[in-house]
């Protein structure tokens, strides 16, 4: 069976993750081999998965950190004395 | 983040992790109450990101997210060590988060029901000639808005999936199991989810990247 683009991108997120199996990872290879458009879609989406995990993109809120650990420090104190 | 097959020492490092979260646990349950700051401090992110995701708004986000690690701290006694000790405090910050949502679901259009994978296909932006976006322009702070803002647009139960994969950084097993969701279901939510986002975003980031200095050819 010879992968068309549409069918290429049906497995593109898979592929990302390398949990394709293999026969299907090969024919899906052989395709971007050649394939300028799924190239770009498959560079572009991986691109955006590293500007998405960068932890400058989601960032704590400024002194989430303080006011979490004094809520806490304030809720094991009443535990302990109530 | 983007393999599942962890690396052999990624591997002990992890089931390191794990066992001294098994000793720091003990050591709470026995009175020793101060070391659950510590325990925690790893996760504070992974928590509030998905809790944000959910409910949207920062306020409400960042109580639910303390009322999750509370909730943890009561619960502690309950973890089954079988269990990864991340995993299950997101379950928790999932459900704190939803039960918040169905809440307010009366004000919101936004239906928490609205659980059907509907199965049309999503096609990505198609591009030829993609130009890398370099990750220094994260620093910009009009490209990070772009990025949340495409995020804080996907449908709910993509939403979801995406951040505790993508974001958080859990694997796909594991994103499952914080949803309470099954595999298959976890892996097409990723996929339509990391496609969606490529559509939005892949030509609005191109658009951002500096075309290279033209240099003047003399023929
Ligand atoms: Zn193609």
């Amino acid at each position: 069976m010879v992968l068309n683009c549409k069918h290429v991108w049906e497995h593109i997120s898979e592929y990302l993750d390398d949990s394709l199996e293999e026969a299907l990872r090969e024919e899906v290879q052989r395709h971007l081999d050649h394939c300028e458009v799924c190239s770009a879609v498959l560079d572009s989406t991986r691109n955006i998965l590293v500007l998405t995990g960068d932890d400058r993109t989601f960032s704590l809120p400024l002194g989430f950190s303080e006011r979490l650990h004094r809520r806490l420090d304030d809720e094991m104190q009443r535990s302990l004395h109530g | 983040m983007l393999n599942t097959a962890p690396e052999p020492s990624r591997l002990a490092e992890a089931e390191e992790r794990q066992r001294q979260e098994s000793q720091l646990i003990a050591r709470i349950l026995a009175g020793e109450s101060q070391l659950f700051h510590e325990l925690i401090r790893p996760y504070e992110r992974s928590v509030y990101m998905i809790v944000l995701s959910m409910v949207k708004d920062a306020a409400d986000a960042e109580d639910a997210a303390q009322e999750a690690f509370l909730r943890a701290y009561t619960k502690l006694a309950g973890f089954r060590a079988e269990a990864k000790f991340s995993t299950w405090l997101i379950s928790i910050a999932v459900n704190e988060a939803r039960s918040r949502l169905r809440r307010r679901k009366t004000e919101r259009t936004e239906s928490l029901d609205d659980d059907s994978d509907d199965h049309a296909t999503v096609s990505p932006a198609v591009l030829t000639d993609w130009r890398e976006v370099p990750s220094q322009l994260v620093e910009r702070h009009e490209v990070r808005a772009i990025l949340q803002q495409a995020v804080a647009a996907l449908p709910p139960i993509y939403r979801e999936v995406f951040v505790l994969r993508d974001v958080d950084e859990l694997s796909v097993n594991e994103t499952a199991e914080a949803l309470a969701i099954s595999v298959p279901s976890v892996k097409v939510r990723l996929h339509r989810a990391r496609l969606m986002l490529q559509r939005e975003l892949a030509p609005q980031l191109q658009g951002m990247v500096k075309p290279e200095k033209r240099r003047f050819l003399w023929f």
